[in-house]
């Protein structure tokens, strides 16, 4: 088949309906257009929430949870080993919330190849005094310059800096407790530990995280004011968090770490589903939008080509009659439709790309995401591919079946007719 | 290779609409090469349903059809496809040009189709052609800028344009007045005596056909002279 000469014919073909072919050209564009600024419109905000957890959510935590003990002291008594045991009032059995042995399971971690980094935790819970009001809150004793790698913290902070956390005494406290309690940085600040230690320390920071009931309650200080002030040794760690390379490893590491270091973890996925579910409804919806606008166009350019058919019978009879095949006919109009949905589609791209552009300086304020100024967008140049992949393939399904019509075409009937 | 240019051995044809209908009744014949022949017949007598047969754009028939020896009946479409654009060139009632080609493209266009010449090549024999018709002045306009006889002309040059081995025309003078018929006719009779091109042309001028080689007249599907 001679490629060029069927291209050639379908240009000219082309040409001479310039103005069907730009509607329906514009068909496709609008098309693949919309699509690719909802896909990177959504696909922005998806990464945004997502940042916004996955950022701080380590992949894997380790801690030791609060509960009673699996095996009662009946069970081990071979007297009863066949009976069922009911034992009423059950109450938790204190481990102590500090991980036992922490140093080498730190070290255990960091040796690991599938895993970035691992920053070791205290948390506890304080009364934050003002005058004599005492507000309740939490304490994160954080290992200030791993925290920073592996969470970016310094992304809520919204006044003062994280290595400033690195000097004694310092804390730096979130938004509505800086509020309720009008502190600025600079200030002092007094705290008591569930235990009744008192101590004194400077805020050199406020954080904002953008959920109201943790910048309420959060504070950070560095791991050794927080183990000074619950007057704990410096082995004390109520967490280990962990961020691998591949999050979706976190639960199968997650189980292999409980069993490795007699530990309870809890994986990224398993504390975030409801995220995951969000995303993914998001993407399916954007993609949905977008189909459905190529089918239109595409039940345009299906239009579009059959009429075209109509009115070229004559040429196509004499095309058959001097030699082109049925399969030559079905090349021109499919190459025909495909001509439209590539200018149509490139175009798309193009002002897919303006627009995105344009949504991308809009601006958007939240008290929720302080160091978001404009939407986001995702400019991932797969959503481009998919795009014009989309294009062809509409383009192509609407121009078979008319294409496939004009192959069907009896010349004799045509020429008879006249 | 021998004279036959065109044989057909019992070659019926079935009209099924409305009742079932024989309008060629086992039709043998012979064209030899350099004839310049014409069918003649009265209003459905089926000479232009045999032409189409012969053209091999109409497959649904009975008996069998050579071209040049070769058996034709049964090859694919796109086999005959082929052969219409090598072997075969038509001239018809209607002009049939493209009204997005030029006059020369329109010419150009079955020699681009079975790309054996370069198009270079294919441009200079279109323009032989266009001259031989005392059309080269036109070459460059559109076809709606002709009146008829020319138009006619140009879909002569591009019936020619693959050198076929046999023209066939379908009423060619059939739109035209007698001044431009006679052209036509010129022109056919030309390509006869110099190239000894074979012609198989269907007409109901009797004038027409009384001045060709030799005529094929119809009766209700049967040859009778």
């Amino acid at each position: 088949m001679n490629f060029k000469l069927i291209l050639n014919i379908a240009l000219h073909l082309l040409r001479a309906r310039l103005k069907q072919t730009i509607v329906a050209a514009v068909g496709v564009t609008f098309g693949i257009a919309m699509f690719i600024t909802l896909v990177s419109f959504m696909n922005g905000m998806n990464d945004l929430l997502d940042g916004l957890m996955l950022n701080r959510t380590p992949h894997v935590r380790l801690y030791n949870e609060i509960k009673p003990s699996e095996n009662q002291p009946i069970s081990y008594a071979k007297k009863y080993k066949d009976n069922t045991n009911f034992i009423s009032s059950v109450k938790p059995k204190d481990r102590g919330k500090a991980i036992y042995n922490c140093k080498s399971i730190i070290y255990a971690l960091k040796q690991d190849k599938r895993i970035i980094d691992v920053a070791p935790k205290v948390t506890t819970p304080v009364f934050f005094n003002s005058g004599t009001i005492e507000l309740s809150g939490v304490i994160n004793g954080i290992d200030v310059l791993a925290e920073e790698k592996l969470f970016k913290i310094s992304d809520y902070i919204i006044d003062g800096k994280v290595p400033d956390l690195l000097q004694n005494n310092s804390i730096i406290i979130g938004k509505g407790l800086a509020n309720k309690m009008l502190l600025q940085k600079g200030d002092i600040i007094k705290v008591t530990t569930s235990k009744g230690n008192l101590s004194s320390l400077k805020v050199v920071g406020i954080s904002q995280i953008g959920i109201a009931d943790i910048d309420d309650a959060m504070s950070y200080t560095s791991l050794v004011t927080a183990q000074k002030l619950l007057g704990e040794p410096t082995n004390y760690i109520t967490d280990i968090q962990v961020k691998t390379y591949d999050i979706t490893t976190a639960p199968a590491l997650a189980k292999e770490f409980k069993e490795k270091f007699d530990l309870d973890t809890i994986d990224y996925q398993t504390t975030n589903s409801q995220f995951e579910t969000g995303s993914s409804i998001r993407s399916i919806i954007s993609y949905a939008v977008g189909i459905v606008l190529l089918i239109v166009a595409g039940f345009g350019i299906y239009n579009i080509l059959n009429m075209m058919i109509f009115e070229k019978m004559d040429s196509i009879a004499i095309l058959k009659a001097t030699g082109f095949s049925g399969n030559d006919v079905k090349w021109i109009f499919i190459s025909l439709s495909l001509v439209i949905g590539l200018a149509g589609g490139l175009f798309g791209l193009l002002f897919g790309y303006i627009l995105s552009s344009i949504v991308d300086i809009i601006p958007f304020n939240t008290a929720a995401l302080p160091t978001i100024k404009t939407y986001p967008i995702n400019y991932n140049p797969m959503f481009y591919i998919i795009g014009i992949t989309f294009a062809l393939i509409t383009t192509f399904i609407a121009g078979l079946f008319p294409a496939l019509k004009a192959s069907k075409i009896d010349p004799v009937e045509i020429i008879r007719g006249k | 290779m021998s004279n036959k240019v065109l044989e057909t051995k019992g070659l019926s044809k079935y009209f099924y609409d409305p009742v079932k209908f024989e309008v060629l009744k086992s039709i043998n014949m012979t064209i030899n090469h350099g004839e310049f022949v014409s069918i003649v017949g009265k209003s459905g007598c089926g000479k232009s349903t045999l032409l189409y047969l012969l053209s091999t754009m109409d497959t649904d028939y009975e008996g069998q059809l050579f071209i040049h020896e070769e058996l034709i009946t049964g090859k694919l479409d796109k086999e005959l496809a082929q052969i219409r654009n090598e072997k075969i060139g038509f001239v018809f009632q209607f002009h049939y040009l493209l009204s997005e080609y030029n006059v020369l493209k329109n010419v150009m266009l079955p020699g681009m189709k079975l790309n054996k010449l370069s198009e270079e090549e294919i441009e200079h024999n279109a323009m032989e052609h266009l001259r031989t018709l005392d059309m080269v002045d036109q070459a460059l306009k559109m076809p709606n800028q002709l009146s008829g006889g020319q138009k006619q002309r140009v879909a002569i040059a591009r019936a020619l344009i693959n050198n076929p081995l046999i023209i066939m025309g379908d009423e060619p003078t059939g739109n035209l007045d007698k001044k431009n018929s006679d052209l036509v006719f010129d022109i056919f009779n030309k390509l006869t005596i110099e190239k000894q091109q074979t012609l198989l042309i269907v007409t109901h001028d009797t004038d027409f056909a009384k001045r060709t080689n030799r005529t094929i007249t119809m009766e209700d599907g049967k040859i009778i002279s």
